[in-house]
């Protein structure tokens, strides 16, 4: 079956199998930031955006994207190279790999609350595991992106 | 799970008929907790255009379509207030926010989840389910019904009533399913206890909930004796998550804890 899609503003169509989830067809179409890694709804490193929500693309049926919009880590660019650099400066980075995803979730808390609190933050984030960072720096990174200092 | 076809429906008639054409037919809600199951569906049937996604509050009842997924739920603005805040507080709890805005209310419920974070603090409240052709039935009558014929769950109904809940998940991580939930209502002087993730479906305390609601004062012991008579009716039972005397325990000092809530 064939879905209709915008992409980081762009009109995609994709050819899929109707069990297909969002995140196998992302990867399959070459967009190889979102991760893949429980691929059981529990890591967040999936993370994209639909209609502006995060969600978990290991989740979601691609035939429920039909007409819909998903944005992945490139269609924010400029501000997760922002906030990348948040991250640099707090050490928040070690392997990198579910930074696509967390940036998605940041970024998303930002649209909803763009004046969080840190009990807000962490609630937001428990979808987004990291197994380098203890996540410490990452908070303090996020809360000075959110803040813009 | 494998799904052989997938269509999206115009119509609650389309999606009934469909449902019934055969029996490996099955209704998409959110999706998230399909991938649990290991069933074969020969069509999956989305009923995304339908609208069934708005929250409508009256003078007496919030309105949730099936199709609200559990984030709009819990950040429904009247719904923090109902039961001081009960449904709202159960539902943060779960998994996280990209999975709230995913999973929908009625998935949640109509798959009767031994799990379920949602069940558990809903049924110790006024609830009815609208189903397309059955009409209308109560989550408690729903949760017991050994009916096994397909309907269509359209929306769920919340009456505003005066009451206090109480709501607790024991869960090892912030993202794991729970090991047991606890919920307690109090209307007037009438309590419910629930108890859900036994790791069975979520069940009433009912001896538990006779003595409370036959006592004259809910004094410490009463509440002691309260929560002994529950841990004595319920059954509990062992996985890899707990044992059945860890659930027993857990759920019994939660019982305790959640009816000194309730009467401050």
């Amino acid at each position: 079956m064939k879905v209709n899609v915008k992409v980081n503003g762009q009109n995609k169509v994709f050819n899929i199998e109707p069990g297909d989830y969002l995140l196998d067809t992302l990867r399959k179409e070459n967009y190889l930031s979102v991760k893949k890694g429980c691929d059981n709804s529990s890591c967040g490193v999936c993370t994209v955006l639909f209609d502006g929500k995060p969600i978990k693309s290991c989740s979601l049926l691609t035939a429920k994207i039909e007409g819909h919009e998903v944005i992945t880590v490139e269609g924010i660019q400029k501000e997760a190279d922002k906030l990348s650099d948040y991250f640099g400066a707090e050490g928040a980075d070690q392997c990198g790999y579910c930074t696509p995803g967390m940036a998605l979730s940041v970024y998303a808390l930002k649209e909803e609350n763009s004046n969080p609190s840190d009990e807000e933050i962490k609630e937001y984030l428990t979808g987004n595991l990291c197994r380098c960072t203890g996540y410490q720096s990452q908070h303090i990174a996020i809360r000075n992106y959110l803040e813009d200092k | 799970m494998k799904i052989n076809g997938y269509q999206t429906v115009k119509s609650l008639e389309e999606a009934y008929n469909l449902l019934n054409e055969n029996k490996q037919n099955a209704i998409v809600a959110g999706g998230a907790w399909m991938r649990l199951s290991s069933k074969v569906i020969e069509t999956a049937i989305d009923l995304s255009g339908l609208e069934l996604d708005q929250i409508v509050e009256t003078k007496d009842t919030f309105e949730i379509g099936a199709m609200a997924t559990l984030r709009q739920v819990e950040k429904q603005e009247g719904l923090k207030e109902l039961y001081n805040g009960v449904l709202s507080k159960a539902l943060s709890k779960i998994m996280g926010v990209p999975i709230r805005n995913v999973a929908t209310i009625g998935g949640s419920i109509i798959g009767k989840y031994s799990f379920s974070d949602v069940l558990t603090p809903l049924v110790v409240m006024n609830v009815e389910l609208e189903f397309y052709k059955k009409g209308i039935i109560s989550l408690e009558d729903f949760l017991v019904s050994k009916d096994r014929s397909k309907d269509i769950l359209v929306k769920v109904v919340i009456k505003k009533e005066e009451a206090k809940a109480y709501f607790h998940k024991m869960q090892k991580t912030g993202l794991d399913f729970a090991v047991v939930n606890v919920a307690i209502s109090k209307k007037a002087d009438t309590f419910k206890i629930a108890v859900g993730a036994r790791p069975s479906l979520v069940k009433f305390a009912l001896e538990a909930m006779a003595f409370v609601n036959g006592a004259k004062e809910v004094t410490e012991e009463v509440i002691l004796k309260t929560a002994d008579i529950a841990g004595k009716e319920l059954k509990f039972g062992t996985n890899s998550k707990a044992s059945e005397e860890y659930r027993r325990n857990i759920a019994m000092a939660y019982i305790k804890r959640g009816l000194r809530e309730v009467i401050k």
